[in-house]
């Protein structure tokens, strides 16, 4: 499968480090050249430089053709617009987001979003270690 | 009516001072401590400090009873958000979005936000107006996919002269005024003359924009 990942943070080069080396096709977009040095050297993917939330951009990586596209940077208005430029420019078919207010990701939920909160996957986790026998 | 402005910047702050002056209630949510506070200055205390995106800032500033929010920031992301969010939690109906990198007004357009301001392109658009024959798109008629456009007919178009039931218009356009060199501005009808050097605005379709150029100024 063909994999765009937009944001190399901590979070991105690790999703896209692994799917590069699960053989999946990955191409990494982000505005920032020096975060490319999260990338393992062993990353076989391809990295296109540039805001992930410009429908031009998306295009030089290929998200006209991805089957999965993911907004992981670190700005919820962001990966918003990054996710919806996937979707209704480029006619993703998958587009996840990582959107930090649990408000509005409720809201792009219902936009039609795949969206992840990590404060409510993360309180569930806290819960877990807290109160687990 | 009561206007809600997201982000206190030149934008921002300019149509906030314009809507006060017209009689207007008029909130403006700003992230900058030190912007807030210049506005609350200088327009009384019209300002909300926040992050005008987040729900509860928006509701703060009373956004379910807002009659018109203008998302103004610097920031096309912020600004998609801003109106998403007004419409989305709030049902707000009439969102403005200002609109920095004239690549973004597709996005904005497919996700329903049909009142954009572009100022680059409307920057643009004049620049190649002042510079070739070309047509200067003056404003869309808000929420009914038409346009007003102006053209200057060159004298050596091989439109210049003709009657304009001659001309050919594509569809769905209509000539709304002549306005001859050096003469008064007519509303035209069919037997009415393009002169050479006519300043003409017409009323058209985007889809039609590039044919109607061509037609009236004859360049490729």
């Amino acid at each position: 499968m063909h994999v765009v990942v937009m944001g190399c943070g901590r979070l991105g080069s690790t999703i896209a480090a692994e799917l590069d080396a699960e053989g999946h096709r990955v191409t990494v977009i982000d505005h920032d050249e020096s975060a490319f040095n999260w990338l393992p050297d062993s990353f076989g993917g391809e990295t296109v430089l540039g805001a992930g939330e410009d429908a031009a951009v998306q295009a030089r990586a290929g998200a006209p053709q991805a089957d999965i596209f993911l907004a992981l940077a670190n700005g919820d208005n962001r990966n918003a617009m990054a996710a919806q430029v996937a979707m209704h420019i480029h006619g993703a078919r998958r587009v996840v987001a990582r959107i930090f207010d649990p408000e509005r990701a409720e809201i792009y939920r219902e936009l039609g979003i795949r969206v992840v909160n990590p404060t409510t996957a993360l309180e569930a986790l806290v819960r877990e270690a807290a109160f687990e026998a | 009516m009561y206007i809600i402005i997201v982000g206190g910047g030149k934008v921002g702050r300019g149509a906030a001072q314009d809507l006060i002056a017209a009689d207007h209630e008029v909130c403006v949510i700003e992230r900058e401590p030190q912007t807030a506070w210049t506005i609350n200055n200088e327009l009384g205390d019209v300002a909300l400090l926040g992050d005008g995106t987040e729900v509860r800032v928006q509701r703060a500033a009373g956004m379910n009873r807002a009659d018109v929010v203008v998302a103004a920031t610097g920031r096309d992301q912020a600004n998609l958000a801003v109106c998403q969010v007004a419409q989305q939690r709030f049902g707000a109906e009439r969102v403005i979005a200002r609109i920095n990198d004239p690549g973004n007004e597709a996005i904005f357009r497919a996700v329903g936000i049909s009142a954009i301001i572009s100022a680059t392109r409307s920057i643009l658009s004049s620049i190649e107006h002042e510079v070739d024959a070309n047509m200067l798109r003056l404003l869309e008629l808000s929420g009914t996919g038409f346009e007003l456009v102006e053209v200057v007919v060159p004298p050596d178009a091989p439109v210049a002269g003709r009657l304009v039931r001659h001309l050919g218009l594509p569809p769905g356009t209509v000539l709304t005024l002549i306005l001859p060199p050096g003469g008064r501005p007519e509303v035209p009808g069919p037997d009415s003359v393009l002169e050479p050097q006519a300043t003409v605005l017409a009323v058209t379709e985007p889809e039609q924009e590039e044919r109607l150029r061509r037609l009236l100024t004859g360049a490729e």
